[in-house]
């Protein structure tokens, strides 16, 4: 975090309590109606139900769970994939409109078909998740590696790299930056993918507990689990920038002041 | 034995526009320890000349060889400083000039002493943990010519190394490579678009033509005395006459290329 955004932070938590100021005198007010909009007071009740009696965490140990599964299965395949066809120009041409077709494909719709396959357990919202996850990563390691400046090859295999060599020290390295930045996405697509399996069809999961509270239409049990499922991906996401600092300490402008 | 020789070298390149002829029936001999200079007009060709000794390009026609060998895939002894910066922007300074060693399979503890060893005698001391983004643009091509002398190649390329230099730090590295090329005579080709430069560090000076179809036009002997001092070679009467003979076979050889391409058609 840069010094300027470290110094933001107490109008940023001042904001956010603006908000939730106004959102709790507009419906305590009546002009916003707390069936639809909930009443922030009501939410936290209920947040602090699900941990105080602890009911909250089977559900969100599934979830996560399932997130994180889809979120290192997805990646690990997107990464393998991307630099596979990033290497080989010929499976890339060959491959190429069914890359096209597949990324164009609204891929949420598969979730039933998944549902089918492996039932209403945890690998069918894994699968959906990795589906997500997979072509973000992919669609970046693959950009990345084609991306490789021709020279540092060049140079590289002067010095005498194998094949291996190049893509241990060239294409690696180089598309890892690449990587970073999907994985920003990936983390949400990782979410997305649980959560909407669980809405689909589940006995567990925070999307599931969502999916019970609209039944009952009760709005502020649905907010509580929307804040859940925030704080968890905000926190995946920390983890993720917390990596790509330690990994990526040679791009320009990270961590130059610690150095100098 | 010539080090390098070129026998009628042509590089074509397929273009979307029709195919465009870089360099055209090259005949070149390097010899063993000889600093050659090649000098030419923006665009005549002299990075693919490079590339092609180089094995990164291949010759549409004729042929290299590399101490008596055709060369086939890269040129294993030579050692390359490309025109654009080549170093790896995620690795340190320390990290890109044991790459070489590494690649060769020497032991990390080891290439690691050497690259030290070797950033010192560049002047870079110190800098070994700097990424390359840290580093002046001066600095980068002292670790890219680290990187290179690391690994002994016995064939030097270099692609206006120095271009990018004011001309004090120009003249310190001028005389630095001087200095390293006479402790073990490698076989250095040097393209440089600045005719002074080629005549203070060269044994021979080549002159290329406009492209497209760019050969050599003349081939001038250096006979200033070594060790040189690149500054002080620039005062001296002898590179005085060098250069205005240089200039005149320059514009005379590309006038009668010229002529002789016009009535080519
Ligand atoms: N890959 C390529 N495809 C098509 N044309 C190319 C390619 N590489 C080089 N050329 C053309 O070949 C000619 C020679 O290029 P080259 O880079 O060898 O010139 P150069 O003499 O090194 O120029 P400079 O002094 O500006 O570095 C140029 O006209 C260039 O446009
Ligand atoms: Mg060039």
């Amino acid at each position: 975090m840069s010094a300027a955004a470290r110094r933001l932070w107490p109008y940023q938590l001042a904001l956010l309590t603006a908000l939730i100021g106004a959102w709790h005198a507009l419906t305590a007010a009546g002009l916003l109606s707390p069936f639809f909009f909930g009443r922030p007071l009501e939410v936290a009740r209920v947040l602090g139900t699900w941990f105080g009696s602890g009911s909250i965490f089977p559900h969100l140990g599934v979830t996560l769970l399932e997130t994180l599964l889809a979120f290192a299965g997805g990646t690990l395949l997107g990464v393998l994939c991307g630099l596979w066809l990033g290497l080989s120009p010929f499976a890339a041409a060959l491959l190429d409109p069914y890359i096209k077709a597949a990324n164009a494909m609204p891929r949420v719709v598969l979730a039933p078909i998944f549902a089918m396959w492996l039932g209403l357990g945890i690998w069918s919202k894994v699968l959906l998740g990795v589906t997500l996850v997979f072509f973000i990563v992919f669609f970046n390691v693959y950009q990345g590696v084609k991306d490789v400046n021709p020279v540092i090859v060049d140079n590289a295999r002067m010095l005498g790299a194998s094949r291996r060599q190049l893509l241990r020290y060239v294409y690696w390295p180089s598309a890892l930056s690449w990587v970073f930045s999907s994985l920003h996405t990936a983390v949400g697509m990782a979410f997305v993918g649980a959560v909407v399996g669980e809405y689909l069809g589940s006995a567990k999961g925070v999307g599931y507990l969502i999916l019970q509270a609209e039944g009952s239409f009760d709005v502020n049990a649905v907010l509580a689990g929307i804040v859940v499922l925030t704080i968890c991906a905000l926190l995946l996401d920390t983890a993720v920038t917390r990596l790509e600092r330690r990994l990526l300490r040679w791009r320009p402008g990270q961590g130059d002041a610690a150095h100098f | 034995m010539a080090a390098v020789e070129l026998r009628g070298v042509s590089v074509r390149f397929a273009g979307t526009s029709g195919a465009y002829t870089a360099i055209e029936h090259v005949d070149l001999d390097i010899g063993a320890g000889e600093f050659v200079c090649v000098v030419g007009p923006t665009g005549c060709g002299k990075s693919t000349l490079l590339n092609v000794v180089a094995g990164l390009a291949k010759p549409t026609a004729g042929e290299v060889r590399v101490a008596g060998v055709p060369l086939t895939g890269l040129n294993r002894a030579a050692g390359y400083l490309f025109q654009t910066d080549a170093l790896m922007p995620w690795a340190s300074a320390r990290d890109n000039v044991a790459a070489g060693l590494l690649f060769r399979g020497v032991a990390r503890a080891q290439a690691l002493t050497q690259a030290d060893d070797w950033l010192g005698r560049v002047g870079l001391r110190g800098a070994g943990d700097r990424y390359p983004h840290q580093l002046s643009g001066g600095m980068k091509k002292r670790v890219a010519l680290a990187q290179t002398l690391v690994l002994d190649p016995k064939i030097l390329l270099m692609d206006e190394p120095f271009s990018a230099l004011d001309v004090q730090t120009r003249s310190l590295m001028e005389n630095e490579l001087l200095g390293l090329w006479a402790a073990d005579r490698k076989s250095v080709l040097f393209v440089t678009h600045d005719l002074d430069e080629a005549i203070a560090l060269g044994d021979r000076v080549i002159v290329m033509s406009a492209g497209p179809g760019s050969r050599p036009v003349a081939s001038h002997p250096i006979d200033l005395p070594r060790p040189r001092d690149v500054a002080e070679a620039r005062m001296s009467p002898r590179f005085v006459e060098l250069q205005r003979a240089l200039w005149q076979s320059l514009r005379v050889e590309v006038q009668k290329s010229q002529r002789a391409m016009a009535a080519a058609g």
